[in-house]
């Protein structure tokens, strides 16, 4: 519609469109999906080392780590790992996923969101209202999890706070990484439920139907870049 | 005089308690023993204290740590200035002004672990085994099990534990529960040269500061009493205060201990809910899937797509 060469908030550095049979578009460069496997990695070895001091019948979890000392040990390092790590993904990804008003209707249609019923869904970013809460969710997670995990790291911190600031770190600590590993799970699952997603952090791309589906708008800005575009953008 | 304990023989003997006497054993799901041994308890007396820090020298050859550099001088008689990984036991000291009376008293606290009836730390404890109570109320820490956490000093009332940075893992008082499994009193006992700490069954050192609280009261400490807070369900570690009002006074000794809230709730609830949220939300997607099934690309989305891109098929 408007020819304004500015380049849309949600297009980020390699989102790109292949014309062809089937259409191809690039979603993450290389450099986004590193970030994003070492964040997730890192945020695995934390939920199954943290879970182990959690609870006392996943205390077997830390023979993954090499012993209860080790696991001590290693917890604090890797949660540092993942929180330099957030940051690059936070650094790549904030400006797609600010708040748009096609997220409040998005958000009022939840019931079609959940029974798969994309037409009635209006066009969307690269992100929709539930991917966007998994980021500033976990960003805000992120942010308290370190917070009070350094509050509690006693090989480094200990003389900083009073025992009872500690205990107040430790029980926020615990609540936030149960929200943490809530999240996560219902980032996973919906990166499974919705098919053709998965390849978008393996390989980079995804399938010009699954944009079209999923993220129209944004498959839209994608072509409307390409040059000598706009001529078949008929909705 | 309290009659000090037998020297018992010097012929190997059994140890009158081991494993087969917990009643319970940190992170982990025990049947408590059966039958409960006599409760053992030191009691210290205050009021009897001269200051010497015999207890702390017999302490520290005991328990064989090297406490740390002597003449450290932080202008206050406490050496060292608290409670370390390798001083489990400290004399802290108070000068107080009574305002009824103008004095001025010199109190004298022998600081370390109380052994709880109601165990904190072991509540806290995440490591299974590494914090265990015996059926006699000593708790003791298994250092083999000690994974350095620190969660022992978030779940003590009296602030108790240390976690050394050498090998990483917390210390405190033993009770000298290998001594009193062969019979002995508590090294710290047996140095007292005062009869100020005094070792035996639990009943036997309340009579005995009964006896020594009336003494206190006749010579006019009206509130002279026993220190066995009940808020941790009483203590193997019992002191005789001649301000048994003001507990505070010696060294910040809690008035009203019990096991933090917030401890209870991160130790109670919210491995509950937090283990149910974890679950519930994993039940959640396989039931939706289950229900609503794959989200899948449609042909026709791809049709719309490649009319989008544009004709220039390269």
């Amino acid at each position: 519609m408007s020819d304004t060469p500015r380049v849309p908030g949600d297009i980020q550095p390699g989102d790109d469109v292949h014309p062809g049979k089937p259409v191809v578009v690039n979603r993450y460069n290389l450099g986004a999906r590193i970030n994003h496997w070492i964040t997730a990695v890192s945020l695995v070895l934390l939920a199954l080392s943290g879970l182990a001091m959690f609870h006392p019948s996943l205390f077997f979890l830390t023979a993954l780590f090499g012993g209860g000392q080790m696991t001590r040990t290693l917890h604090p390092w890797i949660g540092v790992v993942l929180f330099l790590s957030f940051a690059g993904l936070f650094i790549r990804f904030w400006k797609a996923n600010l708040w748009k008003s096609e997220d409040n209707t998005w958000l009022r249609r939840a019931r079609d969101v959940l029974a798969g019923n994309e037409e009635k869904l209006p066009e969307l970013g690269k992100y929709n209202a539930g991917q966007k809460f998994v980021f500033w969710g976990m960003s805000i997670l992120i942010i308290l999890l370190i917070g009070s995990g350094i509050v509690v790291w006693d090989q480094y911190f200990f003389p900083f706070t009073t025992i009872e600031q500690k205990r107040i770190a430790i029980l926020v600590h615990a609540a936030m990484a149960v929200v943490a590993i809530c999240v996560w799970i219902v980032h996973v699952y919906a990166a499974i439920w919705v098919r053709g997603t998965i390849g978008a952090m393996t390989r980079g791309k995804v399938s010009g139907g699954w944009a079209w589906r999923h993220h129209r708008k944004w498959l839209r800005e994608l072509v409307a870049r390409k040059p000598g575009a706009g001529k078949s953008a008929a909705p | 005089m309290f009659p000090p304990l037998p020297n018992p023989t010097v012929s190997p003997t059994a140890p009158k308690f081991g494993d087969q006497d917990l009643i319970r054993r940190s992170a982990s799901t025990i049947t408590p023993a059966a039958v409960r041994q006599v409760e053992v308890a030191k009691l210290i007396d205050v009021s009897k204290c001269i200051g010497c820090k015999a207890c702390q020298s017999a302490c520290i050859e005991w328990n064989d740590t090297q406490a740390q550099p002597i003449g450290e001088n932080l202008g206050v008689y406490d050496n060292p200035a608290d409670l370390t990984p390798d001083m489990f036991t400290l004399m802290r000291f108070t000068e107080w002004e009574n305002p009824e009376t103008q004095n001025l008293e010199w109190l004298i606290r022998k600081d370390g672990c109380m052994h709880c009836e109601d165990p904190g730390c072991l509540k806290a404890c995440p490591a299974p085994g590494a914090i265990v109570q015996y059926s006699n109320g000593i708790v003791d820490f298994v250092h083999e099990n000690c994974i350095g956490c620190g969660y022992c000093i978030k779940g003590c009332p009296f602030d108790i534990p240390r976690v050394s940075q050498t090998d990483h893992k917390a210390y405190k008082c033993t009770l000298c529960s290998d001594r009193v499994a062969v019979g002995l009193g508590p090294a710290c006992q047996k140095a007292c040269p005062t009869q100020a700490i005094v070792f035996g069954t639990k009943d036997e050192m309340k009579d005995w500061a009964d006896f020594r609280i009336k003494d206190l009261k006749s010579r006019g400490f009206e509130h002279a009493g026993l220190y066995d807070p009940p808020g941790v369900g009483g203590t193997h570690v019992m002191y005789v205060l001649h301000h048994a009002d003001k507990p505070e006074i010696y060294a910040n000794l809690p008035k009203n201990p019990s096991i933090s809230p917030l401890v209870d709730a991160w130790k109670g609830m919210s491995k509950i809910v937090g283990l149910g949220a974890i679950g519930f939300a994993a039940v959640a997607g396989v039931v939706h899937h289950l229900f609503a099934g794959a989200n899948r690309v449609q042909p026709e989305d791809e049709e719309h797509a490649e009319e989008l891109a544009g004709g220039d098929r390269t």
